[in-house]
């Protein structure tokens, strides 16, 4: 028996492995380990030592992120093509480190202040991070399945961070519950597929569909319940039923790290799977991903005009954000809108991740001043901080879609990709998203009313401290969302370079 | 097409001046007013300065053709480059955009509304300026886009921030109308885009290339945009938002909407819709005909119901955009021609009348008609100029007012081919009983502000009450209003000053409706 296992050993040949295109990888999980020991041997008073050592890890690995995006040969693909470095992969990389690296910037006070502990905080942080590149990359059901849980879990505690606090104990329960529920669907769904390919390669589940001479039962059901499965971790209606109390009661950077990495990697996985994975079976997916859509940005917004709560409203401004997201995915199926669609969703992404955190770093700015989520906390911000309630305004602006900041290049895209599709069913749902862009502004309007327009309650104009890495997270925001609107060639420029292997024929 | 292309920065830089105006602004500490006024102040003046150079290298020569064109690759991705240009129907448009911001600002120097904070109102309206002269130029429908969705927020924020009581409620109602109509707006120049084969956003192409579509395709996406630019109008019965917006607007607000803002709307509609979608305008035609005349009477009726001077002026800017309406909708250069001259006239007048309003109710604090009265009597230069406001709005010919309405009347008679001339008729004569209901409804709001004694609790000078209450008009007032005074008698005596300018411009956006 020994023998054997022996002999397995020195037959067993070791994969070829691109230690550039994994660089990313290798400082995050490096740089993780460093967090988790730092925490061991400093002492209370040196703890801010390991926030700085998590972002330099973040920007450490940016590095070979830029030499790889750099590098002219494209595509590096490993493990039999389960791993791709492609353009897609390095932009939507490259969009998570800095994402991340804003968010370390949100929590940097704001974790020293409160009295939890700090090193499993970073630790965990840069854990999801690493789930979120390696999702970019994951071009197989295994790995994709694997990547998921690397940045949900870390997350699920992370939302639950204040022990203490019995709304975040709510908000990291049912985002575990709902989280491994989606988890359990989604698993079922990729065994019914792994039943009908033979492989869990994704290319190869499209290959089969097609050898077997057309769509089976097996492969319908199978691609219904991982969409289903995607679909809580995007939080599209009718499964986003978790995110309004784990936003709420999540601590507020977790908040923004939700709102925006962990639902853009739910995105690219998405994405990855239908246009890698099913093209051939767009039949399926197109209609369920229009009704997806639709219902997705109007039951978002027309629940975020009732809210009252900051971050509740937020909550549901970052579903129905989702609804446009998903948008040309409605139309995705056809082969000369596929490519378009792709770079809407990418350009939707990036514009997004960058308004919505700088949206948060206001809030946070603000709440720590008024420790308070109630909206009319925001009574009269102009008249004492007009810095801040420019910037909020801005960022709301965007986030409606008003040119020239950044988000209307989002939607301009999406619709754009939808239009092109030229059929009934597109124009139907731009129109949908027209008039729901509409309606979002009667609650993002109404943030700005209260800053601009309404009096200082108690008449407490003192100002509003904002520490210094916050004030570098608003200028990065602030500085992103201005660009991409007033140059939009800079964000579809990514854009169109996000080709994913093995999608389009490719 | 041909296009001059000589001195093609000059747009650019009367655009952007503004901008340049925001960023000094920013930089000025909010305490230092004197400062941030001459700040303000220079960048209008520069601003004009600017447009005045533009007057003088134009080429009334070659009014149809676009004159300093500049075409730079902007969102190469999506086909969208900035492209400017301006011709004979800009022209009026651009340079009023820049002449009105002046008086306002020159008016705001002596007349910040409450809450204060001259520093955020004045780079309001300096980027207002920058949407508003934007529009008129862009020659691409991205970036026309662009600039028309640029002046939503900041009159969002000087309706809401600066406006009367109700002014909450009347700015969400105007951004959510307005963006609801560009949201329409924007699908259908994508679907245009499209249609012509994703080639390019550029108007010239466009209207090149528009006209080979299907009828029924044509008439969606006409429906499309004229939902966004009827709002803008607005059109009866868009027309909602516009007397809530324009009452609670602070005075330099309500001056800029009527002035510019309206004539987005109509502008779109000349430059954009009709001569890209010819065959969906003529089947358009009678149903916008019918809207705007619809509009004269309703918004005429309006007035007469009136109890508050401004919203007054308000409802007989919704009667003035019909005139203007049905001139479009003629589809003939004589129609269309009169619209234009329209738009610039009741830009003039309407934006006088609300300089007025703003004045009175400073001094009354009020603007119920039935508490005003004997303005004659109390300030007499005031209500003189209010006389002459009024009967330049009702048409009275010698002033500018008559050569927008009366031609659009007359032209209705003979509506370009294919229309239906017996519709088009019947709809000249409800147009002519509308004048006469505006020549009702202004002369008698004369009658009850300026004839008379005036009313117990503002008799006597003013004391007992602020002791400048009554003065009659003063420098900044003057200053400001002289200009509008003198350029809607000059343009009532000599009105081809601009119809020279504007006709072979006309001719050039009507090419598709010959023969």
């Amino acid at each position: 028996m020994f023998h054997s296992v022996i002999a397995a050993a020195t037959e067993w040949v070791s994969p070829q492995v691109d230690y550039h295109a994994l660089a990313p990888e290798i400082i995050l999980a490096t740089g993780l380990c460093v967090v988790l020991l730092a925490d061991l041997f400093l002492d209370e008073s040196r703890k801010w030592i390991i926030s700085s050592l998590t972002g330099f890890t973040l920007l450490g690995a940016m590095l070979p992120v830029l030499t790889l995006g750099l590098d002219e040969a494209a595509i590096r693909s490993m493990f039999d093509g389960r791993y791709v470095i492609d353009e897609f992969s390095i932009v939507m990389k490259a969009m998570f480190l800095i994402a991340g690296y804003v968010v370390v910037l949100l929590s940097t006070k704001h974790v020293e202040e409160d009295e939890y502990w700090q090193g499993e905080y970073w630790f965990l942080l840069l854990s999801s991070i690493l789930g979120m590149v390696m999702m970019t990359s994951a071009r197989d059901l295994v790995s994709i399945f694997v990547a998921l849980e690397f940045l949900s879990i870390p997350a699920y505690m992370l939302a639950a961070w204040r022990k203490r606090d019995i709304k975040s104990n709510e908000a990291g329960m049912k985002y575990f519950l709902l989280g491994v529920f989606a988890s359990a669907v989604m698993l079922y769904g990729m065994s019914l597929l792994f039943g009908a390919a033979n492989s869990t390669l994704l290319v190869d589940l499209g290959k089969s569909i097609t050898a077997t001479g057309g769509l089976s039962a097996l492969h319908a059901l199978g691609i219904v319940f991982v969409i289903v499965g995607f679909a809580f971790k995007v939080s599209a209606v009718p499964f986003h039923s978790w995110a309004p109390d784990t936003y709420e009661g999540a601590p507020s950077p977790i908040t923004a790290f939700l709102s925006v990495a962990s639902k853009a990697a739910g995105f690219v996985a998405l994405v990855t799977l239908l246009l890698v994975a099913f093209p051939q079976a767009s039949d399926v997916w197109q209609p369920f991903m229009w009704v997806l859509s639709a219902l997705t940005m109007t039951v978002g917004n027309v629940i975020a005009l009732r809210q009252t709560n900051i971050v509740r409203m937020m909550a549901y401004s970052s579903i129905s954000q989702g609804g446009f997201v998903l948008m040309p995915l409605a139309v995705a199926g056809m082969s000369e809108v596929s490519a378009s669609a792709l770079r809407s969703v990418v350009v939707y992404m990036l514009v997004y991740a960058a308004t919505n955190l700088g949206m948060f770093a206001v809030i946070i700015a603000v709440s720590r001043k008024t420790r308070s989520g109630e909206i009319s906390s925001w009574d009269g911000l102009f008249s004492y901080a007009p810095g801040l309630a420019i910037l909020a305004t801005i960022f709301l602006a965007s986030l409606a879609g008003i040119p020239p900041l950044g988000g209307w290049v989002g939607k301009f895209t999406a619709f754009q990709s939808l239009l092109s599709s030229g059929t009934g069913w597109g124009y139907a749902l731009a129109i949908i998203g027209a008039v729901n862009s509409v309606v979002a502004f009667g609650y993002y309007g109404t943030i700005m009313r209260e800053m601009w327009m309404k009096p200082v309650p108690d008449g407490d104009t003192t100002r509003v401290g904002i520490p210094g890495s916050l004030s570098l997270a608003l200028a990065i925001t602030v500085v992103a969302t201005l660009v991409f609107g007033v140059l939009p060639g800079v964000a579809t420029h990514f854009g169109d370079l996000a080709r994913i292997t093995g999608a389009f024929g490719g | 097409m041909e296009m001059l292309r000589d001195h093609n920065w000059m747009l650019s830089v009367g655009t952007f001046l503004p901008l340049l105006g925001v960023l000094l602004l920013l930089v000025v500490p909010k305490a230092n007013e004197q400062l941030i006024k001459k700040v303000a102040l220079l960048t209008s003046i520069a601003t004009v300065a600017v447009g005045v150079w533009t007057l003088f290298r134009f080429d009334f020569g070659n009014a149809g053709t676009m004159q300093f064109v500049d075409e730079k690759t902007w969102i190469p991705l999506i086909k969208s480059s900035y492209y400017i240009g301006l011709d004979g129907i800009s022209l009026p448009l651009y340079f009023l955009s820049m002449v009105i911001t002046l008086l306002v600002v020159i008016y705001s120097l002596d007349h910040i509304p409450a809450p204060g904070n001259p520093k955020a109102f004045f780079s309001l309206m300096l980027l207002l300026q920058t949407g508003m002269a934007g529009t008129f130029i862009a020659q691409d429908l991205i970036l026309f886009f662009v600039f028309f969705e640029l002046v939503l927020l900041p009159m969002y924020f000087m309706i809401g921030v600066w406006g009367g009581e109700n002014r909450q409620y009347a700015s969400l109602k105007f951004f959510l109308y307005t963006m609801f109509g560009s949201a329409l707006m924007l699908i259908a120049f994508l679907a245009l885009f499209f249609k012509t084969g994703a080639e390019s956003f550029a108007i010239p192409y466009l209207v090149e290339h528009g006209g080979a579509l299907a009828k029924n395709v044509q008439i969606w996406i006409f429906a499309g945009m004229f939902v966004g630019f009827a709002v803008k109008v607005p059109m009866f019965p868009f027309h909602t938002w516009l007397p809530d917006a324009h009452t609670q607007a602070p005075t330099q607000g309500s001056v800029i909407l009527a002035a510019i803002l309206l004539k987005l709307g109509t502008y779109g509609f000349v430059r954009i819709a009709i001569p890209v979608l010819p065959d969906a305008a003529k089947a358009w035609a009678p149903y916008i005909g019918g809207l705007a005349v619809i509009g004269i009477i309703y918004g005429a009726l309006g007035c007469l119901a009136q109890t508050d001077m401004k919203r007054l002026i308000a409802f007989s800017s919704v009667a003035h955009m019909g005139f203007v309406m049905l001139g479009i909708s003629t589809l003939t250069s004589f129609g269309v021609t009169a619209a234009m001259f329209g738009m610039v006239a009741h830009g003039l007048i309407t934006g006088m009348l609300f300089f007025l309003a703003g004045s009175v109710k400073e001094r009354y604090h009020t603007l119920e008609i039935a508490r005003l009265g004997g303005i004659l009597k109390q300030m007499p230069r005031l209500g003189w100029i209010l006389g002459f406001s009024c009967m330049a709005s009702l048409g009275l010919p010698g002033l500018a007012g008559f050569w927008g309405e009366f031609p659009a009347i007359l032209s209705a008679y003979n509506p370009a081919a294919g229309l239906n001339e017996t519709v088009f008729r019947v709809y000249m004569v409800v147009a002519a009983l509308g004048t006469v209901l505006a020549a009702a409804y202004l002369l008698w709001l004369f009658q009850r502000v300026a004839f008379g004694e005036p009313k117990p609790e503002f008799a006597g000078d003013g004391h007992g009450h602020d002791d400048h209450a009554f003065h009659d008009v003063n420098k900044f007032e003057w200053f400001a209003w002289t200009p509008l005074l003198i350029a809607i008698l000059v343009f009532g005596v000599v009105p081809n000053l601009m119809f020279k300018v504007l006709d072979p411009a006309v001719q050039t956006v009507l090419k598709g409706f010959k023969g």
